[in-house]
């Protein structure tokens, strides 16, 4: 098994490692960011929907 | 409905990456030319040929949507050129980080392979505000799309250009003969381009079924602040499923993610 040396080559396999998770990460918070807006706004429409029907 | 995998294909692409990761770093020997840093291979090349390919997946859901007029494959395709976009950054970033590690320079303009991805990143750059720039919904979607399949074309000709030219110290990884890779990192690679690609669907398919649960929202309260306008809103409950469709289509997306 191969060793993972964090000096050297080490910080540069680190750095492209570290970048994709870093955009990924940010990728799905943002997703999620706007998921939680929809709901919010889903929310909101069923309650309007549900004020309509008992007034 | 297809966004009802969603979770499940977030949970297997998480599988595959974590699989991935493991065989570069502790399965696959390390190459006796470039040592160490050869493990950036793993991550850049996958993610390349995942972003070229969904540039070309979007290109061919455009073409769906100026023959069918549909427009969920105009949405289709926005989301596959979006999601490639945010990649090429990475595809970028890692290539760049391997050449300052390998040749000592962040990047080569006499490189091809280089350059050539450079000029498809900046090409699609300008998908956006071109797509942006047009109000008309109608308008925006079909000239969205004839760009989208003109660049499309363009991925393919970089491929076989860059394969022509003379001058290429970039490694070749696809080659006639299958490349020379031993085994173990030929198996670590085809993992690495699996993890990849399913990753690339799940947050596909995430982002598709947000951005049509946020189009539908945005009708159904168009349609319900007309009909009000006219009538009760009890009368409008007929779009009462819809919004039932979309509690699942949220629900799904949050736990894909």
């Amino acid at each position: 098994m191969p060793a993972l040396p964090l000096d050297g080559a080490g910080v540069y396999v680190a750095g492209a490692y570290t970048l994709f998770v870093v955009v990924l990460v940010s990728y799905v918070a943002i997703m999620n960011r706007h998921v939680g807006r929809v709901r919010g706004e889903l929310e909101e429409l069923s309650a309007e929907i549900e004020r309509g029907r008992r007034g | 409905m297809s966004h009802v995998r969603l979770p499940r294909l977030g949970v297997a692409a998480a599988a595959a990456l974590g699989l991935a990761f493991g065989l570069t770093f502790f399965y696959a020997p390390l190459e006796a030319d470039q040592g160490f840093v050869q493990k950036i291979f793993y991550l850049h090349v996958p993610l390349g040929i995942v972003t070229l390919s969904g540039f070309v997946v979007g290109g061919a859901f455009a073409v769906k949507y100026l023959r069918t007029g549909d427009r969920i494959w105009d949405l289709r395709s926005y989301v596959a050129i979006h999601l490639s976009l945010i990649w090429s950054v990475v595809v970028l970033g890692t290539g760049s980080i391997w050449a300052r590690a390998s040749w000592g320079h962040w990047w080569l303009w006499s490189e091809p392979m280089l350059v050539s991805f450079l000029v498809i990143f900046l090409l699609y750059c300008c998908y956006q505000p071109l797509r942006f720039a047009i109000e008309d919904p109608e308008r925006q979607a079909r000239a969205a799309a004839v760009f989208a399949v003109v660049a499309a074309g363009f991925v393919p000709m970089n491929f076989v250009a860059v394969r022509l030219a003379q001058q290429v110290t970039h490694p070749r990884v696809l080659s006639a003969s299958g490349g020379s890779m031993p085994g173990s990192m030929r198996l670590t690679f085809l993992v690495g381009i699996a993890a990849i690609a399913l990753l690339f669907v799940s947050l596909y398919r995430l982002e598709v079924a947000r951005k049509s649960a946020a189009l539908e929202l945005r009708r159904l309260r168009k349609t319900l602040a007309r009909e009000r306008e006219a009538r009760p809103v009890r009368e409008v409950l007929p779009a009462r499923p819809v919004v039932r469709d979309l509690v699942v289509l949220t629900t799904a997306s949050t736990e894909g993610a």
